[in-house]
Order: C-alpha cells, then structure tokens, then sequence
C-alpha cells in the first residue's frame, strides 16, 4: 500500500531529490524531508496563509499541494529571499524597521505572497496592499504595522 | 490533520487518464487544483484510495474563441481572470472570478475541478448557470456535451458518470444589448459567500427589457435560478420599481436558503434581495452602454 515515489525538487535554486509517499503534503516535506522550517504550517487547510510559498514564480499555499505534484518544478520560500542573515532583503528589511511582526508565525506566508505582489506593483495603494494580504492571517499585529512595513517595502524595492 | 494513505496517478495525457477512470470509476477520484479536495483530504472528510492527477495534462489547458469561448477543464483560475479573450467576451465571467477564495487559490484552482466540485456556495456553478454554458465530459468511449441545467444534480453532485471527466466548459459570447453583473457579500473578502446573484439583462430596440435572468449562490443545494422573478421583468421598462418587485419574487417565492452560522434564511433573503436590485440596475446600466457603443 505504501506507495513511493521518487522527485526532483528546486528549492531557492538548490535541487532536492527525494522519495516520497504521495499523501506527503508540500509544507511538510519543504519543512521534514528538505529541512526549510521558515515555510509554517498554520490551519493546514488552506485558509490562513502561513504556508505560502512561490510555486514556479506564483505564490500558492503548500499545505494543500503534494510534494509529488512538485517533481520538476521550481519552489521559492522564505529562506531564498536572503543568503546573509546580517544582509536582509529589502522586504525583510522593510518588515524589520516597521514592526511588521510581532510572534512572526504568519510573517514567511505574507512575505512570500508580497513579493511577486510588489514586483508585480511597484506602487501600490493601502488599500491594494489590504486587499493583497487578505488570504494571510496575522493573530498579532491587527495588521497596521504590516500594512505600512508593505508600504515601506514597495519604496526600498524600487530603488534596490 | 494529514490525509490517509493513497495510490497516486499521474498521466501526462487525456487519453491514459480516462483509462484509469475506466478502470477505477469513483474509487479514482480525479485530481484538478486541490483546493477543495485537499482541504477535506487533511480533514479526513475525503478518503478517496486512488488519486488520478490531472495537472500534467497540458492539452486540458486552455482558452480560445471558435463561435464560442471554450475553456479547457483544467485551465488555472488566474489565468482565466487576467485573459482578455474572457473579459471581452464572457465579461460575467471575468467579474465572478476574483470573488474565488484568495490569488494564492487561484494560482491553482481550476475552472473546470469548481465546476465539477458543484459546491452550492462557489461562483462558477452560478455563471454557467447564468450563462446557459455547456459542458463536455468524456470517456474512453467518447465524448457527450451537457447542458448546464442537467448538469448539477444537487450538493456537491454532477451528472458526470464514475467513468467521466469534465473536459471542457463552452462559455456562450456575450450578446448584444445585454448587460451582465455578478456581486455576492462575504463576511471578510475571500471567505465563502452568505450569498450572492448574477443577472443577465438584454434591452430590446426600445430600451424595454426584452430578458432576464437570474442566479443566486449558496442558498439551495446547487446554483439557484429564479425564473418567475426574472419572467416578471420581461417586456418592463427597466426601473427601480421593476427590480425591486423582481428582487421581491426571488426572494419571497423562489428561494429555499438553508441559512448557516454566518448568516440566517432570513438575512440570506434579505442580502439577496439588495443583491437583485444592485445587480440588476448595474447589468442595466451596462445593457444601455452596450447599446450605444457603435
């Protein structure tokens, strides 16, 4: 019954090759098998966002994928934004000098969901940045601090 | 929770899949997005024991215009939302989309597995419904087309057999003179809706309203047309009057909400009636505009 199969995985351009049982969801095998705990497991349902992650340059949630239909493709999470802990990512930058976290369980899923977003809209309003964090979930912050490190973030990524 | 254990298909073509539909019938659950299967696979809700795995299947992408719009089954949400064929030509479609869950579902829901989902509370079943489309199942036998209104065959049922896939979805162009809205009231954007309506509005040469039509979401087992409500706005002169007594009809005579805990059969009425006269006057509003661009 125990079916596994084998696949290749890129991962923050790093390839990962691995066998796996089919029902392995995506966020446990990047977290168990590939070792990138930044990805976080929140309502493994599909509803909080905390899994989110770059799915061939598109965000998706990792919770409600299999790591199977990952073989051949090309993942980005968390840890790829930054090689150098001390040397943060503009958006990671952002997130740190506006308070954009406080307990930071749902902060890798909302950076991973507002990079593509930001690249994709250089400038948006408040009112887009709302509208584009509405599939994260945050129980701490009440979201003003996100909001504007988002605000903050689409200024320091245009001139990076 | 994490999902029970399962075999896992994967074909690369149509062909091969509706082989292993022959050979598993419903023990093979087809695999679109995920996004709805998943989340009750984690649950332990869904237990399927064989899973067939449409995703490879490129030739089941894809959205192009031959008479009428046709949308291969597992065509991305998102891709269908920001595809210009779509918003020209099934403009009711194009609004309904971003009302699906969040960009982040989108990415990986499909047109075709919501539609074959047939979850009373989800946008597309309604705009098919709306829209008279057409659906092509196939087996290894061929291929039948059905319509929409045999379609949907109550919650979370469809007429597809165990043997079925739907392949295809055929989206009629927008007519002229006909005005086309979608609105629904979430509690927060991206959760399912308390409720929610298309109209579909066509004006005759006199600006009269020649037909109507209207669906509502998420209260009844499956998209939930109201055609005597729409039937009371054929030959009127398009008013505020004509589609409150129309939002009236809907509401008071046509529809059996089940309520739920965000929202109770009363206030599911009471939204859909503010729905209906807001959708309505903005299909209206569009129906003229239709008519006096050359």
């Amino acid at each position: 019954m125990s079916q596994r199969l084998p696949i290749t995985v890129s991962i923050n351009g790093k390839r990962y090759q691995h066998e796996v049982e089919p029902r392995l969801l995506l966020a446990d095998y990047i977290r168990q098998q590939a070792g990138l705990t930044g990805t976080h497991v929140g309502c493994e349902h599909g509803v909080c966002g905390a899994c989110t992650i770059l799915f061939d340059g598109k965000p998706v949630r990792s919770c409600i994928m299999f790591a199977v239909q990952a073989d051949g493709h090309e993942l980005m999470t968390v840890e790829g934004l930054t090689e150098d802990e001390k040397k943060l990512h503009p958006l990671q930058q952002a997130f740190w000098e506006a308070h954009g976290l406080q307990c930071g369980f749902c902060t890798p899923g909302i950076l991973m969901t507002l990079l593509p977003y930001l690249q994709e809209n250089p400038k948006p309003t408040e009112e887009q940045v709302r509208s584009a964090i509405s599939g994260n979930l945050c129980r701490c912050t009440g979201y003003q601090h996100i909001v504007d490190a988002a605000l903050l973030a689409a200024e320091k990524m245009k001139t990076a | 929770m994490k999902p029970a254990p399962f075999e896992y298909f994967a074909p690369e073509t149509l062909e091969a899949a509706l082989e292993l539909k022959a050979q598993h019938g419903d023990e093979g659950k087809a695999l679109a997005g995920g996004q709805s299967l998943i989340p009750a696979m984690n649950f332990r809700v869904a237990q399927p024991s064989i899973l067939i795995d449409l995703n490879p299947i490129s030739e089941l992408r894809y959205i192009h215009k031959n008479g009428a719009m046709r949308i291969g089954a597992m065509t991305v949400q998102s891709y269908a939302e920001h595809d210009g064929l779509v918003a020209k030509h099934v403009p009711l479609l194009h609004e309904a989309i971003p009302n699906i869950a969040h960009a982040q579902i989108r990415n990986r829901g499909t047109i075709g597995g919501s539609i074959a989902h047939a979850d009373p509370a989800s946008e597309l079943p309604v705009i098919c419904m709306a829209l008279d489309a057409r659906m092509r199942a196939q087996n290894v036998n061929g291929e039948r087309w059905i319509e929409t209104k045999d379609f949907f065959a109550g919650l979370f049922a469809t007429a597809l057999q165990p043997d079925e896939l739907l392949v295809e979805i055929e989206f009629p162009v927008a007519k002229a003179n006909t005005g086309y809205a979608f609105m629904e009231i979430a509690r927060r954007h991206g959760d399912y809706a308390m409720a929610g309506v298309a109209a579909v509005l066509t004006l005759d040469a006199k600006g009269d309203c020649e037909t109507a039509r209207l669906v509502y979401l998420n209260v009844g087992d499956g998209p939930a047309p109201a055609p005597q409500a729409a039937a009371s706005l054929q030959g009127a002169k398009p008013s505020a009057a004509a589609f409150k007594q129309a939002a009236r009809l809907a509401t008071e005579k046509e529809m059996e909400p089940f309520g739920n805990l965000h929202a109770s059969a009363a206030y599911q009425r009471r939204l859909c009636a503010v729905l209906t006269e807001r959708a309505l006057a903005k299909a209206f509003d569009r129906a003229r505009f239709s008519q006096i661009q050359p």
